[in-house]
């Protein structure tokens, strides 16, 4: 058994380059962006609700917006430079579901994989480390439970 | 036009493909414990993002376009750990996160439609019912 039976390159360094991008926008603005924060605020594009009309909401939104559109882009570029299309085996259920968790889960506890993950850990937040913790484990159980139960992939 | 977002979204969403942590398959990997390829992927980033978090006040007085560095902070509270349970059960279930999700759809990964609309739907139901909108950041 290996840990890393496809090798470590395209790891390291796609980490790496996702490392250079918070650092660039770090550099620029002054402050550490994750992604999750773009569904809230994209939202307050077309939701009248309440807590999406706050005026914190419309002074972030646009850049980003610019993100989440760069980070969709990125991935066409190196499809196009280097890499190939790519249509998951992911059952749709499993996407839909899942993205639902996920995406009630990361504004509830104010952080994802990049906030938490990246920017919380590179800034030695106690919390972001909790909240990491709990995450992967409870994600592994689920993924492990799913694949005894025979789902696949 | 912030255009430096544009710029970080793009190497971002670069180096998402391209450490293949767009593919939800390649993830779950990592979930089921085969491929530990995720842990270099966050390791990686961190190493990065952590020597300038800290390097890059010390050398620049303030940002280049922004007013001033800003401390990353996060409060801790029950929140914290629930959020993070449910973010868990979603990522376990899918191998979809947000940043993932945006980049898979760049490399033509149509189904992951369902995960967007899911994302967004998730941080709806969050903001309509447990949104908090007394305080000021975040």
């Amino acid at each position: 058994m290996t840990l890393f039976p496809i090798g470590i390159f395209q790891y390291a360094l796609g980490g790496a380059l996702i490392g250079i991008a918070i650092s660039l926008m770090y550099a620029f603005g002054g402050q550490l962006v994750g992604q999750s924060t773009f569904f809230s605020s994209s939202l307050s594009y077309v939701s009248r609700a309440k807590y999406f009309q706050q005026e914190k909401w419309k002074l972030q939104r646009n850049w980003r917006f610019l993100i989440g559109i760069g980070t969709i882009l990125g991935a066409v570029i190196f499809v196009m430079t280097m890499g190939e299309w790519f249509t998951t085996r992911v059952q749709w259920w499993r996407l839909f579901l899942g993205g639902l968790f996920v995406g009630f889960g990361a504004r509830f506890s104010r952080g994802c994989t990049s906030g938490h993950g990246i920017c919380g850990l590179s800034s030695f937040s106690l919390p972001s480390l909790i909240a990491v913790a709990v995450f992967m484990s409870v994600a592994i159980i689920v993924a492990l439970s799913m694949k005894s139960l025979g789902v696949s992939p | 036009m912030k255009l430096h977002y544009l710029v970080g979204g793009l190497l971002f969403g670069f180096g998402l493909a391209f450490s293949g942590m767009a593919k939800p398959e390649i993830v779950l990997s990592f979930l089921q414990l085969t491929d530990f390829g995720l842990l270099l992927v966050m390791g990686a980033a961190v190493l990065i993002v952590s020597t300038s978090y800290f390097l890059l006040p010390c050398l620049m007085r303030k940002p280049i376009v922004g007013a001033e560095f800003v401390k990353y902070t996060q409060p801790f509270d029950k929140r914290t750990v629930i959020g993070a349970s449910i973010f868990g059960v979603g990522w376990g279930i899918s191998g979809l996160c947000p940043g993932s999700a945006l980049a898979s759809l760049g490399m033509g990964n149509l189904p992951v439609f369902f995960g967007i609309a899911g994302l967004f739907l998730g941080a709806y139901i969050q903001g309509r019912i447990f949104g908090d909108y007394s305080t000021s950041s975040k």
